[in-house]
This record gives structure tokens, sequence and C-alpha cells, in this order.
């Protein structure tokens, strides 16, 4: 094999109290896509950030290119040819496409920025990665995909010798997955080396050549994918056998009545009118790509959004959902996919934000007494393992797999009938998406109803008892989930613009 | 990395700050910390500073839940104008000092309320919101007054300004609102409520937090705040100067919440940070005079002061002073 790109040696990163890297060691070669694995806090982003130069090293070396380096941040690294896409996007949405592509590398004319040759050659960039959309539109105007590849767009616009992805198919359907790495292996053909983190295995087996695996900050081992099997992959992750993923067995209870009723719900330019019973014991799956309309659904069922048609039932009584303390009133709990811009409140302790939706539901002048909030924290901490198990760490400090948990427990201390769940797997590490979705069969199991919302198919087919599919903003069907299976949900998502057969497959299901 | 805590603690250079203050005032004027009493009333440049500083003080406190919600009052000053106005105009006219006061602060929730208003119901930025009564608020003292200087001869007016029990009963009362709204904030939930809505207001409202009545509510106190130190700044001088009393002194509360260490940007707030800051604005006014700097220079070494204690409390020096990443 050739000589790598980069060499990484014996780094430790250390933070105040955290040793969150011990002597890792990590090769990138040329013209290979390297897929960097482990849980939630295995050291896979600060691996990334010590390499970037955002975070400085304890110990160790970085060779990069032959030589001894050690940047001073992202823009050092960047110029030195080792471009960045983080997993939340890092753009401006208030500017063009074109200007985020170019952004402090804007083509000047007579010292003034030349907005032609800029979006001339913004369009020449979009064209590379195969996407078709006006450089000088506004970013706030496409979906969170497209910002997406727009942020990869902006990564290949240096000549970069090394593409750092990580988790860049968190917020992207299957088609734009697939965009993604046909980019992706014209760039390793390129010879770019590429550096991919995911939580997705399917797409690192599909993707990637080798990976390493990191655990609690320490080497595990280096392995080329097509000799290690998924199995050895997620034990190596975990550290433990697996078995957890397959355990969640659907039960095949007698749900009982109703517990919530939309009837012609809808809201105009956002869902069309809608019919949805959930009954208490029961996990409903919402299923449907990005923009389907699912999130949209789950955000009129708790008053997020106010609905403009159809109403609401709980317990067979018409509830007004006026915004959602209306709906936490009546029972409803709501976790927000957007964990960051509408789930944690990063500033706040640990304790502060596991409280907060219980406080907000006691208003101000009676607060939830200290005792109290530290039984709830400690309670929850140990069953939904949060770490560190700290009350007073600051949310913003956790991992997203932590956070997530957070924000579960904020809404489970409120003990609500029906839990509306988000996309609470996204972005979050096996071990941590086993625990939550054992979680949710346990909730359910004990008489809660949960609405499930969830990219991922298998975990919706695996863990609903009913699913729901969702396409271009309607409700198209609803499966049994009994005898559902991935390749059932796939095709009504799908469609196929075909109307006969939309409704023949309806029909169907509904029978 | 491994620096000791105290070296971490936001409010360090606060109190290096106000320290270095206090040891130029020594050095220039040795007399500077005596205290005597006369006649059961403390005397002494310290006092002075705490008597000049409690109206400051008070409008900072407001200042500080309100910039703790993202937000910002600008009107203050206007706020207090009108209290004084209110109070002498209805003292001159022959009513009860007690009346007055109460009529004023009642007057002046209600323009608390129009702030909140204007920032939580019509969702106007809070700095255009209150901008409105800051422009106004003048003109609606100047028709309270007529366009006069109402004098008033009170002796209860008088007290709330000028009067002592043993300390000036201004900061008394400063240090009392501050007493309250840290045993108020702390011991209920609002405090949490007030920074997880400066935080993150989407997150807030899904979580079912009440973040509308939340920014009301400072926004009155604040304005109730300004109330209070306005009737301060008015019965010190027995005058109501719809043009001049309160005069820029929003600018101060905001200089005193951010040398306290609290984010204009939302969020976690100190009090002890605005104490801190309220003293430092006041003693710096108070050492300009003492250490006999040109009227003309005086608002540059303000300024000079200020962005030294800015900076030294800026992000990026606290990242380097912690070793923590960014």
């Amino acid at each position: 094999m050739t000589e790598p790109v980069v060499d990484m040696r014996g780094i430790s990163v250390e933070f105040p109290g955290v040793k969150a890297l011990q002597e890792v060691d990590f090769r990138l070669f040329p013209g290979e896509v390297h897929a960097l694995m482990g849980e939630n806090g295995a050291g896979k982003s600060t691996l990334i950030k010590a390499l970037t130069g955002v975070h400085p090293l304890a110990a160790g070396g970085i060779h990069y290119a032959g030589g001894s380096v050690s940047f001073g941040g992202p823009a050092q690294a960047q110029a030195a040819g080792i471009s960045t896409v983080y997993q939340e996007v890092n753009l401006c949405v208030n500017l063009t496409v074109a200007e985020n592509i170019l952004l402090g590398r804007e083509p000047r004319k007579f010292g003034r920025i030349d907005g032609k040759a800029m979006r001339a050659r913004a369009a020449e960039l979009l064209e590379r990665i195969g996407l078709h959309i006006d450089p000088g539109s506004v970013l706030e105007s496409h979906p969170i995909a497209v910002q997406q590849l727009v942020a990869i767009a902006r990564a290949v616009a240096v000549d970069a010798r090394v593409l750092v992805l990580d988790e860049p198919t968190s917020s992207l359907d299957a088609d734009e997955v697939a965009e993604l790495f046909r980019i992706i292996r014209v760039l390793r053909d390129e010879g770019v080396a590429v550096l991919f983190v995911s939580h997705f295995l399917e797409q690192v087996y599909e993707i990637s050549d080798r990976m390493t695996v990191l655990r609690n900050g320490r080497l595990v081992g280096e392995y080329t994918t097509s000799e290690f099997s998924r199995i050895e992959l997620v034990s190596a992750m975990l550290g433990r056998e697996m078995g957890v993923l397959e355990e969640i067995e659907r039960r095949s209870g007698t749900p009982g009545e109703p517990w919530l009723k939309a009837e012609g719900l809808g809201r105009k330019g956002s869902v069309a009118p809608f019919d949805l019973e959930i009954r208490a014991g029961e996990v409903v799956g919402l299923a449907g790509l990005l923009g389907s309309g699912r999130t949209e659904v789950a955000r009129l069922l708790f008053g997020a959004d106010k609905a403009d048609s159809g109403r609401v039932l709980v317990g067979g009584k018409v509830v007004h959902l006026r915004g959602p303390r209306s709906a936490i009133e009546a029972g409803i709990a709501f976790s927000s996919e957007d964990r960051k811009a509408e789930g944690v409140v990063a500033d706040l302790s640990v304790r502060d934000n596991l409280i907060l939706a219980l406080q907000a539901a006691r208003g101000w002048m009676r607060p939830v007494p200290r005792k109290l909030a530290d039984e709830l924290v400690a309670k929850y901490m140990e069953m939904l393992d949060i770490r560190p198990a700290n009350p007073e760490a600051v949310v913003g400090t956790l991992s997203g797999g932590n956070q997530q948990k957070v924000l579960l427990a904020r809404w489970l201390v409120t003990e609500p009938k029906l839990l509306i769940l988000d996309e609470p797997t996204r972005g979050i590490d096996v071990g941590a998406k086993a625990q939550i979705q054992k979680l949710v069969a346990d909730l359910a199991a004990e008489g809660m109803a949960v609405l499930f919302i969830s990219a991922e198919l298998e975990e919706v087919v695996r863990i609903a008892d009913r699913v729901v599919v969702m396409r271009d903003r309607q409700k198209v069907a609803e499966l049994d989930g009994g005898a559902v299976g991935v390749d059932d949900v796939m095709a009504l998502i799908a469609g196929g613009g075909d109307h006969g057969l939309d409704k023949g497959a309806q029909k169907a299901v509904v029978s | 990395m491994s620096s000791p805590a105290v070296l971490r603690n936001r409010l360090l250079w606060p109190v290096l700050a106000l320290v270095a203050l206090l040891v130029l005032n020594v050095v220039v004027t040795p007399s500077f910390f005596s205290l005597r009493l006369q006649d059961g009333h403390l005397f002494g440049s310290l006092i002075d500073i705490l008597r000049n500083g409690a109206p400051t003080l008070l409008i900072a406190l407001g200042m500080t839940l309100v910039i703790a919600t993202r937000g910002i009052d600008l009107s203050v000053g206007a706020v207090a104008a009108i209290a004084g106005a209110v109070t002498c105009t209805y003292i001159a006219s022959g009513g009860d000092a007690w009346v007055g006061m109460g009529l004023a602060l009642a007057l002046c929730a209600v323009l608390g309320l129009w702030n909140g208003f204007l920032v939580s119901v019509l969702g106007i930025q809070p700095i255009i919101a209150t901008l409105v009564l800051m422009t106004a608020g003048r003109g609606i003292a100047m028709l309270i007054t007529e366009g006069q200087i109402v004098t008033v001869d009170s002796p209860t007016y008088r007290e709330v300004g000028a009067g002592f029990l043993v300390l000036p009963i201004a900061i008394l009362i400063s240090l009392a609102v501050l007493g309250l709204v840290a045993l108020v904030t702390r011991k209920t939930a609002l405090g949490m409520l007030i920074e997880s809505v400066g935080v993150n207001p989407s997150a807030s409202r899904l979580a079912g937090v009440k973040a509308r009545t939340i920014i009301w509510t400072v926004y009155v106190f604040a304005a109730l705040c300004a109330a209070v130190a306005g009737l301060m700044i008015s019965s010190n001088v027995s005058a109501a100067d719809a043009n001049n009393a309160g005069l820029w002194i929003e600018m101060d509360a905001i200089l005193a919440v951010v040398i306290g260490g609290t984010s204009l940007a939302g969020g976690r707030y100190s009090l002890t940070g605005t104490l801190l800051g309220a003293l430092i604005i006041q003693t710096l006014t108070t050492t300009v005079y003492t250490i006999g700097i040109a009227p003309e220079i005086t608002l540059v070494f303000k300024a000079v002061v200020v962005i030294a204690v800015c900076l030294m409390q800026a992000p990026i020096r606290i990242r380097v002073r912690q070793g923590v990443p960014a």
C-alpha cells in the first residue's frame, strides 16, 4: 500500500477532568473511504477535531502528507487540504448558495467581489456534485438535506486531499444518500482520502474500504471492511456481545380504546387533512421521507403548529390544541427532531433540562423541590444510562445520544399519556439507539401510547404495532405492524405516481 | 487547563477592576476609606458611591433579567423621569407623598406592560420596542410637568433619595431589591425559566414554558425598578426634571450588567455580577472627580476602563485562560 496521507500516532486529548482520547493511532490512505466507528462519546468527533486543530493534543503527533503538522484550527487545516463537513450544517442560511460555497474565497475583481464569477464558479461546483439548484438562491429556501449537499460542495471547492464527513447522511433520504455516495466515489477515485463517520451501518458497509473503531476514547482496531462482519463491528463498538437490538419483540397485546383521535386534522401548506387513532399501550410508527409531512403531523398533534381544519379528541372529548401547553395539559409530550434548536437548553444543567417541562407545567411559583428534582434526576440517569452521571453537567457538553436521553427523561417525568418521538434515534450510536427502542417498548407495555417517527424503516417496522405511511404531505396508508415488512413500507413511501396503484395498495392494507 | 477555580470564575475580573479602582482612589486620596458617624448617619466617600450608585444598581437589576431573556430595555431612563414627574406634580398640587409615589409606580407598571406587550405579544425586537418608550417617555414626562421643573418641599419624599437610616435609604432600598430578586428568582423557578427562555426560546416553548408571561414579567419588573430609581433621583433634589432625570442611565445599567458577566445574547445571568458592575461604574464616576481628571476627558477615561474590563472577559481570553477548546 502507498504511504498514508494522514498518520496520527499516540493521540491523547484531555478536557478538564476528562480524558477524551487516549493513545489512539489512526491512518488514512489516499484514495480510500475510511469509516470511523464508535458509540457516542467514543471519541470520533474528538479525533476529527484533533486532526483539524480544534483540540490541542495532550500527547502524540500527526503526520500529514509526509511532514509533521500541528494545525492551529480548521482554517489552517483546510488551507493545507483537509476539509471537514460537520454533522450539523454550519452554513449561513441567510446567504445565497454561491456565497456559502465560496465564503472566504470569493472571486474578486478590482478588489470587489465578482458576483457573476462567483455564481459561475458555484454552478460549476454544484454541477460536479450533481446538485441542480440556483446558486443565486438563498440557502434558507432549501431543505436541510440540500443544505448538507451544499456544505459538501463547499468542502470540495478547495482542492481537498482529505475530506472529513462527520455524519453527513443523518438528514438525507435514500436518493440523496445515493447521490452523496456517488460524489464520494468520484472524489475517492481522484485520490482524495475520505474519512466518513456515520451511524448507519448499512451505509458504512456500502461505501467504506476500511474502518477504525474507537471505544471510550481508546483504539479498538483497524479493519478492512470486506473482512469484518457486522456482528464483529457492533461488538467491537460496544465491547460486549450484541443481542440487544434483536431482543425487542413486538408484543401482540390488545390495546384498548383509542386514546387520541384526530379527525380531518390538517394545515394548509403543511399536511393534508388526515385521520389518526392512537390507543393506549400502542406504538404507532410514522414512516415517510424527509419532507413527507411526518414531522408536521407530530407538530399538529402537539399544538406546536395550529391546525386549520379538523379536530382532535382525547378520550372521546374534543380538545383545543392552542399550543404546546394545552397539549401537555392533555397528556401529550413531543420530542422534536431538532435536538439543538428545539430540544436541549444547551447552557443549563442536566438537572434543569430534565425538570424543565415539569417545572413549566407547575408554573414558576411552585418550584420542583430540590429533593424531588434530585430523585428524578438520579432515577432517570440510571434508567436511561445518561453519561456523564453528573446532574450539574452542562447539557451542551453531552454527546448527542445523551442529550436525547435527557430530552426523553424531560418528558417521562411529566408522565404523559401519549409520547410523540420525532427521530429520537437520529445521529446517535447503536447502544443508545437500542436503549431508546427498548424503552419505547417498555413504556408501551406499561400503557403509554407512543407515536414513533423515524427515517429508518427497519426501526419503525420493528417496534411499531401499526405503521402510518406519509408521502407528499399526505397520509397514504396505515399498515398493521404484525404483517408488515420493510419492503411493503418502502413501496408505499416510494409510491410511483400511479393513482390506481396507490388506491389499490391502500385498500389492501386498510381492510 | 489546570488553572484554579478562582481564575475560572467569571466574576474575577470585575472584582479585580473594582479593587484596582478603590486602591487608585486611596493612593490619590488617603482618606478615601475613612467613615465617620455624625448624627447617626455614616459619611464618607464610600457611602457617597453607594448612595449615588443606588439608582443605577436598581435599574441594572431589572435590566439583568430583561437581558437574560435575550431582551433589552432602553426606556428605563425615560420611565424614571416619568416616575419623578408624576410624584412631584402630585405632591406640588397638594397631594400626599405616599399616594404620589404609589401613582408613579402604578403608571410605570403600565408602561412595563406596554413594553412587554410589544416584545412578547407583537414580537417586536426589544431594542426597537423599548426605543419607542425611550423617546416618547420623555415627552410624557414633559406633558405631566407641563414643561416645567417641578420642585417640591416634602420631607417624606425627600427621605427616599436623601434620607439616612445610618446608611443612605436609597442604597438600602436597592440592596433590599437585590436580596428580594435573588430570593425570588433562585427560590422559585423563575430564574431557571428566565434562563431557559433566554438560552433557547423554541425549546422552552415546546417544553410548555409560558415564555410570554415570563418576558412580560421581566419588562414590568424592569419598569418598576426604573420607577423607584426615578423616585430616588427626583427625591434627592426634591424636583422633577423631565429632560434630565435619569438621562443615559439605561446605558450605565446595560454596562453594569455586561461588566457583571451577563451576556447580551441572553441566558445565564449573575446578580452579583450586576452589583459589582454597578459599583464599578459609580466608583469610576467618583474616581474621575477625586483624582482630578479634566472634565473634557472624563468620558474617554470611563470608556477606557470599561473596555478593559470587557476585554478581560472576552470569550477568546477566557478560552485561552482555561485551556478549554472552543
